[in-house]
């Protein structure tokens, strides 16, 4: 296990190389993420409001 | 108005959540199978050692910084030439993705490029061009956020992107040129001697893993964005309906 | 042609009414090239040696700050709209811009160049080679950067913007300009680079106007 974290002495270069890129990807996909839900969240309460809303209107007709 | 062309986005949301699970799911294999082989199975390479295997990230990541500045080219041209409203949507859906992989592409390099050669950064061909492409990358993310009018935006990022796609070729050469013009005594040589099978596969499967991850990336972005509308869509209506 | 040489003209006299604009371009184009032998150090060699990188950065960054107001005057008072309205193409009213542009831009820094080579103490034939380079390069730096001018028209912090769509477009242009002075220089022939940027110009002409009045019609809409 030692030897294959210390990669033949390259194991300082190579893992933050593989992290780097794990962070890179995994943060853009969470980031996309969170911006379906709140768009989902928005867009949900954006149509809630509709059937309100022709009722209101019904009524002041 | 733009209002209504994303008012029923109806058709493309239904294919991507079809299509979702399994670009996931073949991004999921591919990048296991790729990392499994390359960090396990292919033998460290005779002059660099063990330090080869950081290509397979940085060569991926490379590959799929032009790719993606490929499709925003094709995306902006479609958006220009045939005012398809999806384009503009998967050009500004790309950019931060391609940024970030060419980011990652000069990262990879350059932790590469300490055990090789001594130099957190080196001025080869390959880096240099990758640097200017970064930059082509962040004009065009702040083009496209430069206005208030975001379809403006998106506009005039479509022409800057078409633009900057046929000065690829061009920059690429002027750097090869003004690389080998000063070519250093000893020769850099970033991918090693011959590329052998059992480097091929992982190699082929991160780039693959990569890219089913841009499609996934692009189907969650462009549908976010085109929520997003529909919900201004409704807002708007609702506003102007006098409430 | 009536109309197109009309655009210059028009420009070119706005342009002499402020003379000082043109002088600005030539000071700061000096004014960066003595700067790096402050930075540097006088020695002789390596002054040589940066002498024609220096002139060439010098001139690209003279031109890109004189690259905001190429249309933006016009964008503000109205006349854009005119000129997008009026008979001769919005391609062609750019072109003859950019012919304006370079003629109070390019051609004084080619005028100036000899300058920076006596303060870097370059040989003849490097001056003839680097006069030749700029003439060749600087239209071909006045027709891309037409286009970021275009781009960013009604932008937020649009002159900040150009440098940053532009400077990465510039970099062949840089390359060839350069290794041709080097190679002059070092007694090879500066031929194949100013080929080179022949071809770029010859390339830039047809097609950057049509990028550009592309985007000067997304701004007027």
């Amino acid at each position: 296990m030692q030897g294959f974290l210390a990669m033949g002495g390259h194991g300082g270069y190579i893992w933050p190389a593989f992290a780097l890129t794990a962070l890179v990807l995994i943060g853009f996909a969470v980031a996309s993420l969170r911006d379906l839900r709140r768009a989902q969240k928005t867009l949900a309460r954006q149509e809630a409001l509709r059937p309100e809303r022709r009722r209101r209107k019904a009524a002041q007709a | 108005m733009t209002m209504h062309r994303f008012a029923n986005p109806g058709r493309f949301m239904r294919f991507a959540d079809r299509a979702l699970p399994w670009t996931l799911g073949a991004m999921v294999l591919c990048l296991g199978a790729g990392l499994y082989l390359g960090l396990f199975v292919a033998p460290p390479d005779y002059q660099q050692g063990e330090s080869v295997r950081i290509m397979y990230v940085h060569v991926p990541s490379a590959w799929m910084a032009l790719f993606v500045y490929t499709n925003i080219a094709l995306a902006s041209a479609a958006s220009l030439i045939w005012r398809h409203p999806l384009a503009d949507l998967v050009a500004k859906a790309s950019s931060p993705i391609g940024a970030g992989f060419t980011f990652l592409a000069l990262a990879t390099g350059s932790l590469w490029g300490k055990p090789m050669w001594g130099t957190w950064w080196v001025w080869d061909a390959r880096l240099t061009s990758v640097l200017v492409l970064f930059f082509l990358y962040l004009g065009h993310m702040a083009l496209m956020n430069a206005f208030d009018d975001q379809a403006r935006g998106r506009k005039a990022a479509a022409i800057l992107a078409l633009v900057g796609f046929v000065n690829v070729p061009i920059i690429k050469f002027s750097v090869d040129w003004w690389n080998t013009l000063h070519q250093p005594a000893s020769v850099l040589r970033l991918d090693g001697p011959t590329i052998h099978s059992s480097m091929l596969w992982p190699l082929l499967l991160m780039a693959l893993g990569f890219t089913f991850y841009y499609v996934t990336l692009l189907f969650i972005r462009v549908k976010s964005d085109l929520l997003a509308a529909r919900a201004r869509a409704l807002e708007v209506a609702a506003l102007q309906a006098g409430e | 042609m009536n109309a197109f040489l009309a655009v210059i003209g028009r420009d070119l006299r706005l342009a002499l009414r402020q003379r000082s604009d043109v002088a600005l371009v030539v000071m700061f184009f000096v004014l960066t090239g003595a700067m790096f032998p402050l930075a540097v150090g006088p020695e002789p060699n390596l002054l040589a040696r940066i002498a024609p990188g220096v002139t060439a950065v010098a001139a690209l960054l003279a031109v890109l700050l004189s690259l905001e107001r190429l249309f933006l005057a016009d964008y503000e008072d109205g006349n854009l709209e005119l000129l997008a309205l009026a008979a001769l193409p919005l391609e062609l009213v750019a072109l003859a811009k950019v012919a304006a542009h370079w003629l109070t831009t390019g051609l004084p820094l080619v005028i100036a160049a000899p300058v920076i080579a006596l303060l870097y103490d370059m040989p003849a034939d490097g001056l003839a080679v680097t006069l030749l380079a700029l003439a060749l390069a600087t239209p071909s730096l006045s027709l891309i950067g037409a286009v970021g001018a275009a781009l960013t028209l009604g932008a937020r912090r649009g002159g900040v913007l150009i440098p940053l769509l532009v400077l990465p477009l510039y970099v062949p242009i840089l390359i060839f300009a350069v290794s041709a002075i080097d190679a002059e220089l070092a007694g090879l022939t500066a031929l194949p680079n100013l080929l080179l940027l022949a071809a770029i110009l010859a390339f830039a002409l047809p097609f950057t106007p049509i990028a550009a009045a592309a985007a000067l019609r997304q701004a007027l809409t």
